[in-house]
């Protein structure tokens, strides 16, 4: 089969890029790492026209992290630099694990968390936590920037919010909230490095042993990264017993409307939502019981 | 168009003239006769077309020649530049039983040189983990896992005065 054609360019300023993009039009796409937008390419479901390549804009890969304006990965940062970054494992671990959690060792080192999440898959390993973390979405483009929350980004599987000619330059998580646990769980057919079937990504808060926040984002179970607003509400004002994190797991599942794919059933969806919930959960109240009895 | 790409493949740079949308795979195989690289799934589930670029392992099936301008990949070949004296690794494989078929081989050998370079004496778990990007159909794995352990012993400085 004669491979797809099309044209690339690698802009070294984010202008440059957000030009490229805004001159070529729909058919014009951004590439990062390139392990979705390639496959794609292949498996023509997509017939771009130009490619406009990321990383080689100077500093669009930094990762930075802040006490005060927490973390900051820029849209060509590597999964692996992600996963093996000293600052985010100590202060942001489960976004670490979420980043070394996502495909393989190949793929994660030419993959980024910003293009996992631009790529809009509902299980996208990346965004249950990141959601979680309350982060948002730095963007360039013709008209300037602009920044959303990361819960409003994706509309639907393969579409975010983003318009012609906007480009994701990195995502930012606040500082975790005192007494803050979070955690991420997820299954898939091959251990954890192809699709995940199903992901659980959490952040709670306990006052003492009482929640006084909760998130929960369930990935691949909707079309997008799904929050399960009345399974967070169950924990908030609480105190996060075992029996609580069940029942909260459990209409969690219920809130959700995963469908039967390759990777897995519906029914079997709906079962491990609950169960990696009530695993998120119980780690995420480990993690927020041991940052307060080390304080 | 094609777009003009100077790369080191091997400590030998190439001035090649390339189509944008032709990988790193085609252009090794089919360019520069380096065959050593297989091409499996062609969608980066496999790891039979692992090759190391800059110091990382990645798949060049998903990777695009033209966005190699200035970089250096190491391949199959490299490791034994000779072609007489083998890598540690590829004796390893040898000696332990690690290649049946071979399709994965150069692959598995490269992922194996990444997670060595970083961790020369790594747990099971720990190959098992940095191979999972490779799949082989033959050997059900034990013996590439020995293999690695055993070269990563070979290759580690210390393990040579008996640690």
């Amino acid at each position: 089969m004669p491979a797809a054609q099309f044209d690339y360019i690698a802009p070294t300023t984010v202008d440059e890029a957000v030009a490229a993009l805004v001159n070529g039009g729909k058919d014009t796409r951004v590439m990062a790492g390139g392990t979705d937008l390639i496959v794609k390419i292949r498996h023509r479901m997509l017939f771009p026209t130009c490619i406009v390549n990321l990383k080689r804009i100077a500093g669009l890969d930094a990762i930075s992290v802040d006490k005060k304006n927490g973390l900051t990965i820029g849209a060509t940062a590597l999964l692996a630099d992600v996963a093996a970054n000293k600052g985010i494992r100590r202060h942001y671990p489960t976004v670490a694990e979420a980043a070394g959690a996502t495909a393989n060792v190949q793929v994660r080192n030419m993959g980024t968390v910003v293009g996992n999440l631009c790529n809009a898959s509902p299980s996208a390993d990346n965004a249950p936590t990141l959601m979680a973390m309350g982060a948002t979405v730095d963007i360039a483009g013709p008209s300037g920037g602009r920044s959303m929350p990361l819960d409003q980004f994706f509309q639907g599987p393969g579409v975010t919010a983003l318009e012609t000619g906007e480009i994701v330059i990195a995502v930012r998580v606040p500082p975790p909230p005192a007494g803050s646990g979070t955690a991420y769980h997820s299954l898939s057919q091959r251990g954890k490095l192809d699709c995940s079937a199903v992901g659980v990504g959490t952040m709670i808060v306990l006052n003492d042993d009482q929640c006084t926040d909760a998130r929960i984002i369930v990935g691949a179970c909707a079309p997008v990264p799904m929050r399960t607003r009345a399974a967070e509400k169950m924990l908030i004002g609480k105190r996060m017993t075992d029996t609580l994190i069940r029942q909260a797991a459990q209409t969690a599942s219920e809130e959700t409307s995963p469908i039967t794919d390759v990777r897995a059933s519906a029914s079997y969806r709906w079962k491990m939502v609950a169960v990696l919930a009530i695993r998120a959960l119980t780690d995420a109240r480990q993690m927020a019981l041991r940052k307060s009895t080390s304080k | 168009m094609k777009h003009d790409i100077s790369l080191t493949v091997n400590g030998d740079t190439y001035t090649l003239a390339v189509e944008a949308w032709r990988t790193l795979n085609e252009v090794l195989r089919e360019d520069l006769n380096l065959t050593g690289t297989k091409l499996g799934c062609g969608s980066g589930d496999c790891g039979a077309c692992t090759v190391i670029v800059d110091g990382k392992s990645v798949s060049s099936c998903l990777t695009l020649a033209v966005e190699m301008d200035g970089r250096r990949i190491l391949t199959v070949e490299g490791l034994a530049p000779s072609g007489e004296t083998l890598h540690p690794i590829q004796e390893a494989f040898i000696e332990k039983g690690a290649i049946q078929c071979g399709f994965c081989t150069p692959g598995m050998e490269l992922s194996a040189l990444h997670l060595l370079k970083t961790n020369p004496l790594p747990s099971d778990t720990q190959i098992r983990s940095a191979i999972s990007g490779n799949l082989c159909r033959c050997t059900g794995y034990n013996k590439i896992v020995d293999a690695i352990a055993e070269a990563g012993r070979r290759m580690d400085p210390p393990s040579k005065t008996g640690r």
